[in-house]
């Protein structure tokens, strides 16, 4: 019984995660419609969902071109990096107190050295590709996710001191006792927020692939479905960030407190993660339709200069409360 | 068994990976030989009950240190002039001090292996315990390490701060 459930869970999130990454082109389109005030695409199907189904026949039936002055091997691998490493990162999402694949006492630093390694589906494209655009996104991609590494890690800490577990079951039963995490660790939130951001290299921190000025970024010289994985694991990071932040601050599968407890006993845990998750994707998407791109300058700055002294005052705070109060 | 089986496919794959590593011509693909040995030293570290210190593996060494050096890489843009460098260096007759040294550590680790009987002891050591003994009794090398650190910070500042100088034509 115990393997079937673990059996059912691994098949349900991986085709669960490849489904929502899917609709998500649709939807991610359809809501920025909504938000600037046009239609969006609204042409395949009822409400133009067909369209997540004929992006996947599009770029299945693209031509699959390995550029021939590009680096065979390392071309070829690095848009397989970011969708394996981002599937794994699934593995220690708790969905409910008993549904998940894997409840590691290392689960956060499981989450965080995953994302780590996603970095290199970025770098090795645009290291593989052999062009000056590609390079230059690969280069700043490195920059850019190796500074962004720094706090996203930090700023989960106080978390981890509070919870005193990296376990992500146990920072969510935490939550439980002690309120949601967002509001006793809200820098914490806010530097996790733009920290996972500018790790799924999403709008507006985009910047390994602004189209303005470096064409496509790393993926210039991407075509087919080797493009494809590229957006894959884009969308697979974005619900992976959003799952996260609702684990670890919006209290995972717990329902809001304030709620009467004939809600909280009716509505399963299962359907509180699942609502808060899509509630952050669109959050996600809000941003991209609101904010506009940074320059890379800009960016650093601001990670270095006000992201890094904020987590580290954030930690120093946590630590004395802890251990005075 | 299946752990044996789990450390003997990991350590083959870290061996195969290093050996390739040191004799590729290209430079980038020796560095991805590099972060696979590197990730199969950490699933080593997690069969042997060291999760702590495997996910340490990937997160540092994997994940930060090597992609600063697959970052300068990119930025030297070797490409064929590199390997057909490469190709100058790396002579066979360069290879038969460095195997002979090696040799000679592999005689000495079998040596110790026939003569010591250190089983696998399969405790599992969680990321609480390496806390308490880093900040216990081990607190004196983490101030060395953070003080490495802090030095190499301020270097890299200071360096930093007169190329910038330079590029508005200032002088120190």
């Amino acid at each position: 019984m115990e393997e079937l459930t673990i059996f059912l869970v691994i098949y349900g999130t991986l085709l669960g995660a490849f489904g929502a990454a899917a609709v998500l082109v649709w939807f991610e389109r359809r809501l920025l419609g909504f938000w600037q005030d046009r239609l969006g695409p609204n042409r395949v199907g009822p409400f133009g969902i067909g369209l997540a189904l004929a992006d996947v026949i599009k770029l299945l039936a693209k031509e699959d071109w390995v550029p021939p002055f590009s680096d065979r091997l390392v071309f070829i691998f690095a848009p397989t990096a970011v969708v394996i490493t981002m599937l794994l990162g699934f593995a220690v999402v708790p969905y409910t107190e008993h549904l998940f694949i894997a409840d590691l006492n290392i689960g956060l630093l499981f989450f965080l050295g995953m994302t780590s390694l996603a970095v290199y589906s970025v770098l090795l494209g645009g290291l593989g590709s052999h062009n000056k655009y590609a390079l230059l996104g690969g280069l700043r991609s490195a920059a850019q996710m190796v500074s962004y590494e720094v706090f996203m890690g930090l700023s989960l800490m106080g978390v981890v001191m509070i919870s005193g577990s990296f376990s992500l079951v146990d920072i969510v039963k935490t939550q439980a006792e002690n309120g949601w995490f967002v509001i006793s660790q809200f820098f914490g939130f806010i530097v996790f927020l733009m920290a996972g951001i500018a790790e799924s290299h999403r709008l507006p921190f985009d910047l390994p692939e602004a189209e303005h000025e470096l064409v496509a970024g790393f993926h210039t010289e991407y075509s087919g479905m080797k493009f494809g994985l590229f957006m894959l694991g884009e969308y697979l990071s974005l619900i992976l960030i959003s799952s996260m932040i609702t684990t670890i601050f919006f209290g995972g599968w717990l329902g809001p407190s304030f709620l009467p407890d004939l809600v909280l006993d009716f509505v399963p845990p299962i359907i509180w993660f699942f609502a808060k998750t899509g509630t952050c994707i669109c959050f996600f998407i809000l941003l991209r339709a609101a904010i506009p791109r940074p320059r890379y300058d800009q960016l650093m700055s601001f990670g270095w200069k006000l992201l890094l002294p904020l987590t580290l005052v954030n930690l120093l705070i946590t630590g004395a409360v802890l251990l005075w109060l | 068994m299946i752990q044996l089986g789990l450390f003997y496919m990991a350590a083959t794959i870290t061996v195969v990976a290093s050996l390739l590593a040191v004799t590729r011509y290209n430079a980038s693909h020796a560095l991805i030989y590099l972060i696979v040995s590197l990730l199969g030293s950490a699933i080593i570290f997690y069969v042997l009950g060291a999760p702590f210190a495997a996910v340490l593996e990937v997160l540092i060494y994997a994940g930060a240190i090597m992609v600063l050096f697959v970052f300068v890489i990119m930025m030297l843009n070797l490409g064929a002039a590199g390997v057909d460098n490469e190709h100058q260096w790396l002579q066979p007759r360069m290879w038969i001090i460095p195997s002979l040294l090696c040799l000679l550590l592999l005689a000495e680790i079998l040596f110790l292996l026939n003569t010591s009987s250190h089983a696998l002891s399969g405790t599992v050591v969680g990321p609480k315990v390496v806390g308490i003994e880093l900040f216990g009794p081990y607190v004196l090398a983490v101030e060395i390490a953070s003080m490495l650190l802090l030095a190499g910070l301020v270097g890299a500042y200071h360096l930093g701060r007169r190329y910038l100088l330079d590029m508005r034509g200032e002088s120190l």
